[in-house]
């Protein structure tokens, strides 16, 4: 079986974003770049799938500018067997990434598809679910644990009320939660090795999806801010604090 | 006929709050439909209809809704939303995992997360674990699917008169690659962590799975609910459903009480809406205490008890 796992590259999760100047994005001249962390266990999960011989090949794909090279080869450092780059530099909606993704998945025929669940820059938390019904395949989405056999895979769910269990038929689309698994390091020798490793470039308009309109984003401002409180210094202090609050 | 469909989230008897939250969400749009697709489902409905600002409840009843699956539930709605131009779902797993299904179904984008609905094409809602705010526009597209950020909204109150109940039938076809096995629920006495008015959460301060006693001692004298930070719920000192964040819950209580908890953006960003942020950290340097509005620096396990004693209700 293939497994494919989609990776997303964003700005690194310990940025604080800035709004730019102009107020119609934020700021990535100089900012640090890395993997959707929820992608990276989708791969370590690809992997470790691997190493139990349910699967014999993992493929990862992206799609953005030739800068996501960069993440594809460190999945491929990770373990990964070949990546394939989708080449676009529009802006892309989640229904627009799961039209282009179904085209890569329809040639390589792949037994399951693991995404993460969520790009935190974003947030938008759709792109499986979408690639699934488009596939007209089951999804399990916030996955932390993952069992296949033979034809099928029990996942378990993170939900709000506790974790869900459910069978799905392969092939399927499965969205990674933070538990799922810790992803590994890269080993130096690894990243050396990655670079011989296939990585092929596709541009995004020569897979013939239909077309998924860009959505207007504008209006970029920051949350309103909470005022500065008080620091108290006893209990019976803290306590006064929310009496003069009307709380108790 | 209602511009918004919203979809129900229930457990078969009883309707998830969230779904009075997401009838608020979508109030600028003029009374919304509410669609039930349950097995059975009848008590779901009258709570539905109860609420105000509701035109009319639609009732689903189909044995293959009995467990929520999106995709029995996805084929379903894309059919009910052929005459309604927005469908709202709230932001719980239930909404963020059908929503985009539906979408899809539909072929049209999906607005997630929304925190204010300024007309049927114009959205505002996060990004960046809510460090910032942008507006969304779906112009390009003839319906939108929306996920209703349920700590932005009240839920919505009952009316003076209850809406009709409409019962409908579908046609779709219902995939039967998908099976429910088991949903392990963490059984608890304590009030639902999204809805309680206070909430105490424990972060890796706490230390241990044992020592995070102290937090639901406390919420148990404060009649709290019960959060904590991913650091908590990944070292194994409480289960996966109390955490609160980025990835987690998004909340608004009135009192959110963080003890042990650093105040990493990411969890920060799911308190945001509270009212009142109370910080114990013992260290003073400790980014939370940038958000609180009352903070004590100080070691958990000596003011936590004397807190419990002041406050006990
Ligand atoms: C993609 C992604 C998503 C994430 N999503 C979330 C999310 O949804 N929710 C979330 O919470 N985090 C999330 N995180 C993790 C987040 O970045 C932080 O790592 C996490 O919130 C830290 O938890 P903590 O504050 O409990 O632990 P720490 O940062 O380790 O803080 C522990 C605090 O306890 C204090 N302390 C220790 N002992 C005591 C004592 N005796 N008395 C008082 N204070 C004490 C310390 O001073 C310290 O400030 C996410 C991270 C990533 C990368
Ligand atoms: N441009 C992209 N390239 C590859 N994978 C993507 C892309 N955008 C989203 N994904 C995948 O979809 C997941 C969810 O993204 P989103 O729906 O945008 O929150 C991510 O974690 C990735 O696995």
């Amino acid at each position: 079986m293939k497994i494919i796992a989609c990776i997303k590259r964003v700005i690194d999760y310990n940025v604080r974003v800035q709004i730019n100047r102009e107020g119609n994005g934020v700021v990535t001249d100089g900012v640090k770049m890395s993997m959707n962390p929820f992608d990276e266990i989708a791969i370590e999960e690809g992997l470790r799938l691997k190493e139990k011989g349910i699967a014999d090949e993992l493929i990862v794909v992206s799609i953005g500018g030739s800068d996501s090279q960069q993440q594809l080869r460190t999945a491929l450092a990770m373990g990964a067997d070949r990546a394939i780059l989708i080449e676009n530099t529009d802006d892309l909606v989640p229904l627009g990434a799961a039209k282009l993704l179904l085209k890569v998945i329809e040639k390589e025929q792949p037994g399951l598809v693991i995404l993460g669940k969520q790009a935190i820059d974003d947030d938008r938390n759709q792109t499986g679910q979408m690639l699934a019904a488009l596939w007209n395949r089951p999804q399990a989405t916030f996955a932390s644990e993952i069992v296949v056999e033979g034809d099928t895979a029990t996942v378990t769910r993170e939900v709000d009320a506790g974790m869900e269990t459910i069978e799905i038929d392969l092939p399927a689309v499965i969205t990674t939660d933070l538990r799922l698994n810790e992803p590994r390091f890269v080993k130096m020798p690894d990243i050396m090795k990655a670079k011989k490793k296939p990585l092929d470039v596709i541009a995004a308009d020569s897979l013939g999806a239909d077309s998924a309109p860009a959505v207007g984003t504008s209006d970029y401002s920051p949350p309103p801010t909470r005022e500065s409180g008080v620091i108290v210094e006893s209990v019976d202090d803290l306590v006064n604090a929310l009496k003069a609050r009307g709380l108790v | 006929m209602s511009t918004a469909l919203v979809i129900a989230e229930h457990d078969g008897t009883e309707l998830n709050q969230a779904t009075a939250r997401t009838l608020t969400g979508v109030a600028p749009l003029g009374a919304a439909d509410i669609a039930v697709l349950a097995k059975g489902g009848a008590d779901v409905c009258a709570q539905a209809a109860a609420l105000a600002g509701v035109g009319k409840v639609l009732h689903v009843d189909n044995e293959a809704s009995e467990h929520q699956l999106a995709a029995a539930l996805a084929p379903q709605i894309a059919e009910l939303a052929a005459s309604y131009a927005v469908i709202a779902f709230p932001s719980t797993t239930f909404g963020k995992d059908l929503a985009p299904r539906v979408a899809a179904l539909l072929d049209v984008h999906q607005v997630s997360d929304v925190m204010d609905v300024i007309d049927a094409k114009n959205f505002q809602r996060p990004i960046y674990a809510g460090n910032v705010i942008v507006k969304e526009n779906t112009d390009g597209y003839d319906k939108a699917v929306l996920t209703i950020r349920s700590a932005s909204f009240q839920a919505a109150v009952n009316g003076d008169s209850a809406a009709p109940v409409e019962a409908v039938s579908v046609s779709a076809e219902i995939p039967g690659h998908t099976r429910f096995k088991s949903l392990k629920a963490q059984k608890s006495e304590r009030p639902d962590l999204q809805s309680a008015a206070w909430v105490v959460s424990g972060g890796r301060g706490v230390g241990s799975k044992e020592k995070f006693s102290i937090i639901y001692t406390l919420a148990d004298k404060l009649g709290a609910g019960c959060g904590a930070s991913r650091a908590a719920v990944d070292a194994g000192y409480c289960p996966n459903d109390m955490q609160v964040g980025q990835t987690g819950k998004i909340i608004a209580p009135d009192v959110y009480f963080a003890l042990g908890i650093s105040g990493a953006i990411q969890h920060i960003t799911g308190i945001k809406d509270a009212g009142t942020i109370v910080a114990i950290n013992k260290d003073s340097e400790a980014p939370i205490f940038e958000v609180a509005d009352i903070g004590m620096v100080g070691d958990l396990f000596e003011i936590a008890p004397k807190l419990g004693e002041a406050l006990q209700k």
